[in-house]
């Protein structure tokens, strides 16, 4: 099964370019701290169910990401420091469609 | 003074189970939470998820879980301070412990058990500049006491279940209810939409979306909010009381000044018996760390199993002990119930 690779710029403003398996069911909030790119605690707090936004990041790559369901967007409705890009690292799925996918890490709130 | 054998800070999955094996020992235990009913995440968050990795539950709802962890330790009668944050820890000469809450409520225990899971549940506060300075003079971030809001202008803001429930429930006490949201659409549970959508046609709740709270307008206290609705000029909404309602965030919090060893917002332990750099406190469940923690409730029930007969050891340091299993020992509760196996039937064949 063929890795992917992501760019991640952290809360403290540093890119990292990651590999991530496409093969483990793994989303993008689970890369982040496989990575440790955020400190454990803040990140993915509720465990991957779009119920806590603390995986907000926001898509500056050109990607045709999997539509937003509404559970996501009634969390997105709810968080804070919120943008027109913003996702949450949790519903997005680690496949090969989203290589080279580019993504800034939103403030801890 | 409560005092206990066990202080347990946490009520969710870890420190409900503390309780049924501290039992088994004849410890008793008391629980201290901030959220106002035992469950942690598992009944503030998702109650109504369902779990999978629970041995023996090929599925159960988290909410099920916290009440069937209740049940198991009734019969071990545990004290619960509830609602109240445990702020400080000081040690006596006796080696007791007393642990004091954010209330004032003190406790008094030969042993602390932290089964925070991340921390304690903290109102996230929505990016308004001046919100701080009226924190106490009309924001409020919890609904501790309805009657505070008896014949006043409310407005909360907010799209959850909580924002609905307490527009749904002031709308019967306050002179007016405003609810914000910066969408039209609401997460809640359909019963609530649609019951919020009922009384705005009776208008008994104003509702203003997609708008948002911009500031808290007011001297002494509030006397208004600032609103800024998409496509339209901001305007004011009078009102006594601004209540953002965006869910609650776990922090480590007091804690995190105990002068315990801290790494990645957790707790280390040593993996013997999870007791953490202070003897006779122990950290267990989520709020722990050491190599190869994982963070699952099946991993704190083990926590807290091992935790508890070091307990019984400090307690007891020269008092012998042998681990029974309950199905040859049964179950005795300090409430007088006991449970046991059905004692063999003999009876010879003629």
């Amino acid at each position: 099964m063929q890795d992917i690779n992501i760019k991640i710029t952290d809360r403290n403003g540093a890119t990292h370019d990651v590999v991530a398996p496409t093969d483990m069911a793994m989303n993008l909030m689970e890369i982040v701290r496989s990575y440790e790119l955020a400190e454990e605690g803040t990140i993915g707090i509720c465990g991957g169910m779009a119920m806590c936004a603390s995986c907000q990041c926001y898509v500056t790559s050109d990607h045709s990401l999997p539509e937003i369901s509404d559970d996501e967007d009634a969390m997105l409705a709810e968080a804070f420091h919120v943008e027109d890009n913003s996702r949450l690292g949790c519903q997005i799925q680690m496949t090969p469609e989203i290589n080279g996918l580019e993504v800034i890490l939103a403030p801890e709130s | 003074m409560i005092t206990t054998d066990i202080l347990i800070i946490g009520a969710g999955p870890t420190g409900l189970f503390t309780v049924f094996e501290a039992g088994l020992l004849k410890l008793k235990c008391h629980l201290i939470d901030a959220l106002p009913q035992p469950g942690g995440q598992c009944s503030e968050i998702y109650p109504k998820k369902p779990i999978y990795d629970i041995p023996a539950y090929p599925e159960i709802l988290a909410g099920d879980l916290t009440q069937k962890l209740i049940e198991q330790s009734k019969q071990f009668e545990p004290g619960f301070t509830l609602g109240e944050r445990a702020e400080t820890i000081e040690k006596q000469e006796n080696e007791t412990f007393i642990v004091t809450t954010n209330k004032g409520t003190k406790h008094q225990t030969k042993i602390v058990a932290i089964a925070g899971g991340l921390g304690s549940f903290e109102p996230r506060k929505p990016l308004i500049p001046n919100i701080a300075d009226f924190e106490d003079k009309g924001v409020e971030y919890i609904i501790k006491e309805p009657e505070l809001y008896r014949d006043k202008k409310v407005v909360i803001s907010g799209g959850g279940d909580s924002a609905l429930d307490w527009a749904i429930f002031l709308s019967n006490i306050a002179s007016e209810v405003t609810l914000i949201h910066r969408r039209n659409e609401f997460r809640g549970a359909l019963d609530s939409v649609e019951k919020v959508q009922e009384l705005k046609n009776l208008g008994k709740i104003r509702l203003i979306t997609p708008a948002e709270v911009r500031g808290v307008l007011g001297t002494d206290k509030v006397t208004g909010v600032a609103v800024e609705k998409k496509g339209e000029d901001s305007f004011i909404v009078d009102a006594d009381h601004f209540i953002p309602l965006f869910g609650l965030s776990p922090k480590l919090g007091p804690i995190g000044n105990w002068g315990l060893s801290i790494e990645k917002n957790a707790i280390k332990v040593d993996t013997f018996d999870y007791q953490t750099n202070i003897p006779g406190v122990y950290a267990i469940g989520d709020v722990n760390t050491y190599p190869g923690k994982l963070k699952l409730i099946l991993c704190g029930f083990h926590e807290a199993t091992l935790m508890c007969q070091s307990a019984y050891k400090r307690i007891f340091p020269n008092k012998k002990y042998v681990m029974k299993y309950t199905t040859v020992g049964g179950v005795d509760g300090f409430d007088g119930t006991r449970k046991e196996a059905p004692k063999a039937v003999v009876k010879a064949i003629e």
